[in-house]
Order: structure tokens, then C-alpha cells, then sequence
């Protein structure tokens, strides 16, 4: 199989470039895209990429494989092959640091604005904060974001406005203490979002439902932030 | 919260709901037209111009054009502020997007007093 990887050395190279490697997949058995780059770093100990748990927990290998985004180390070469040719390149739309690897600082600066920490005036209880069954099951499919970014950079508003749009993972997130029955600053997180970009530059088209390998929906949660805002609005 | 911005509305929220609600103020207008000039298919221009005399039709024209332009503008501002961003054209994209921000201000602004100048003069 050929492989094709985007390769960038900020050090040395004036462009980036992508670079072909030949790859003997294993008969009978179908590895994952990290198994992949392992063989490939066998070959050319240079190529840089992160990776740690190589189970889908860490959100450490993020990649566009064949023009899809995904975690490598979950995706089966089979879903990503094309013609007997997988091509590797770095997470759209952030800028590169080094072959695969991008520097988050602009996906991490979005997720720390929306406070993504329980705030709550009222006197803390001995031991904990309880909470109902029915609250808690509100948190399902929200709690689960592994922070990968697979989303954001695969949203088009986000490559536009990294800077405005909080992008689909920190609005996942952002609804998530939304709707958590513990957090009582529901308003001032609502005032922050109310602006023409934060929450109102998504536009529906679902990419980052799309490539989520947690099976996340990003675009259902900012739904619900429209119709909170909307609601507070009039 | 993004401050650092020029717009129409008050804030996003607002800015959606004027997108929707002129939606359908020009779906309903548009529809209205269509089904009226395919139900008079002999329709003569006395006829015409007889429709636009009445005064709930210059209402509901007035309207249609108020949303039209409201519409276009959040539009038009939207996607000057998605592609002429400093990231994608370095540090001339604020004069170049102001400017055509500008452009289809005075577009719209000319298109609409042309038009309100065509409706009360029937
Ligand atoms: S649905 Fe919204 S957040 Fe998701 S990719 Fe599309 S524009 Fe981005
Ligand atoms: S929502 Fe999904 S794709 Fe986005 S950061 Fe979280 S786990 Fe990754
Ligand atoms: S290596 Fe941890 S998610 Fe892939």
C-alpha cells in the first residue's frame, strides 16, 4: 500500500511537502492508521506525530486520513483506503508545527472561555453536590468529548473565525455546564455567547457530527444554546 | 464575549432572528407574486399597476423590500467577515472588507430608495 504524509520541518523545509512511503499491510487482518504510521516511522524514524493511549481515550492523534478526520489509532486502514493509497495530512485549518502535529492553542483558547468548570454560588453541602438521575442523564453525550478537535477542524467557521467562533467542541462543552442542574451562572455563560460569531457562526452543515469518532453531535447541543439564547432574548 | 465588531443588530441572537423572520416575509411575497401572475395569465399592465395601487400591496412591498434589504446586509456582512479576515488576507483585510461592507451598504441604500421611489409613484 502507498502512503502519503504530509511532511513539514519548520527548521529546514521552506514548504511543506508530501512524501510516499511503501507499506506491507499484514494479510487477514485489518490494522488501524496508527499501526500505519507505525511501520512508516520504522522506515523514517523523522516522521513526527502524536500519539498515547492508542485506544480513542487520549484525543492525542487526531489526523485527517484521506480527507476525513479522525483518531488514528481507531480508524481501520479499510474505512480510509482509496485506490490502494492512504493520505495522511495534520488537522486542518491550525497551524503546523511539525509533519502531524498542529499547535491546539487556538482550539484549547475557545475551550477555556467557555469556563469548563461547575460554577455555583450557593454554600457548598458537607459532602457533595447531589444530583438527580433525570439531571444527570442530561450530561449523556456531553460529558464524553475527549477534546481530540477531530470537530473544529473540519468545521469551516471555525477555520474562518478561530479566533470568534467557539467551534462545535467548546460548544459541546459549553452546554454541558449549561444544562448541568449544579451550575447556577446559566446566564452569565448565556451572555457570553450572544454575539454574532460565538455560537450564531454555526451554520448547520454537520461536519463535526460527522467525524466525531465518539459519536458526539456538536450541532444538536449548539441547537439547544440558540434556543436558550433565543429565549433569553426575547 | 466578541465585541470587536460591526454589525446591524443588537447581537446574534437578534441578527438570526432578522434573518428568519425576512425569510419568510420574502418567501410569502415571492409566492404571493408567482401564484398572482399564474392565475391571470391574460394579466393586462392596467391590472398590473392596479395591484400595486392599493395600498396594503404597497404595504406588503414595502415590507418585502425592508427585508430584503435587512437580509442581504447580515448576509453580505456575514460572509465579509467569514473570507476577508486578517488571517486570510494579512493586514489589509480590515480596510477591504470595511470597504465592501461599504459597497453594499450604498448598493442596498440606492436599490431601496429607487425602489420606495418606483412604488409611490404608481
Ligand atoms: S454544524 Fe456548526 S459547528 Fe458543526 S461543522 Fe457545521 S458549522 Fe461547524
Ligand atoms: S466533540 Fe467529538 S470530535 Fe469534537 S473534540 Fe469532542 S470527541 Fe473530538
Ligand atoms: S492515541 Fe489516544 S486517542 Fe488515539
Amino acid at each position: 500500500m502507498l502512503v502519503s504524509i504530509y511532511r513539514y520541518n519548520p527548521e529546514t523545509d521552506s514548504q511543506p511537502r508530501m512524501q510516499d512511503y511503501q507499506v506491507e499491510l499484514p494479510q487477514g487482518k485489518d490494522i488501524m492508521v496508527l499501526d500505519v504510521l507505525q511501520l512508516v516511522k520504522e522506515q523514517d524514524s523523522s516522521v513526527t506525530y502524536r500519539r498515547s493511549c492508542r485506544e480513542g481515550v487520549c484525543g492525542s492523534d487526531g489526523l485527517n486520513m484521506s480527507g476525513k478526520n479522525g483518531l488514528a489509532c481507531i480508524t481501520p486502514v479499510s474505512h480510509v483506503i482509496k485506490n490502494n493509497k492512504l493520505v495522511i495530512r495534520p488537522l486542518p485549518g491550525l497551524p503546523v508545527i511539525r509533519d502531524l502535529v498542529v499547535d491546539m492553542a487556538a482550539f484549547y483558547k475557545q475551550y477555556e472561555r467557555i469556563k469548563p468548570y461547575l460554577q455555583n454560588d450557593t454554600s457548598p453541602p458537607a459532602i457533595e453536590r447531589l444530583q438527580s438521575p433525570e439531571d444527570r442523564a442530561k450530561l449523556d453525550g456531553l460529558y464524553e468529548c475527549i477534546l481530540c478537535a477531530c470537530c473544529s477542524t473540519s468545521c469551516p467557521s471555525f477555520w474562518w473565525n478561530p479566533d470568534k467562533f467557539v467551534g462545535p467542541a467548546g460548544l459541546l462543552q459549553a452546554y454541558r455546564f449549561l444544562i448541568d442542574s449544579r451550575d447556577t451562572h446559566t446566564q452569565e455563560r448565556l451572555a457570553e455567547l450572544e454575539d454574532p460569531f460565538s455560537v450564531f457562526r454555526c451554520r448547520g452543515i454537520m461536519n463535526c457530527v460527522s467525524v466525531c469518532p465518539k459519536g458526539l453531535n456538536p450541532t444538536q447541543a449548539i441547537g439547544h444554546i440558540r434556543n436558550m439564547l433565543l429565549e433569553r432574548g426575547i | 464575549m466578541v465585541t470587536n465588531i460591526t454589525s446591524l443588530g443588537r447581537n446574534g441572537v437578534h441578527d438570526w432572528l432578522v434573518q428568519r423572520i425576512s425569510a419568510v416575509v420574502l418567501l410569502a411575497y415571492f409566492v404571493f407574486l408567482v401564484v398572482y401572475v399564474a392565475t391571470n395569465t391574460d394579466l393586462s399592465f392596467s391590472q398590473w399597476q392596479n395591484l400595486f395601487s392599493h395600498t396594503w400591496m404597497r404595504v406588503f412591498s414595502l415590507t418585502a423590500l425592508l427585508s430584503l434589504c435587512a437580509h442581504a446586509w447580515i448576509g453580505m456582512w456575514t460572509i465579509s467577515t467569514d473570507y476577508f479576515t486578517s488571517a486570510m488576507l494579512g493586514s489589509a483585510a480590515t480596510v477591504i472588507r470595511l470597504g465592501f461592507q461599504l459597497v453594499c451598504l450604498l448598493i442596498l441604500i440606492s436599490y431601496f430608495v429607487w425602489c420606495v421611489q418606483i412604488l409611490w409613484s404608481i
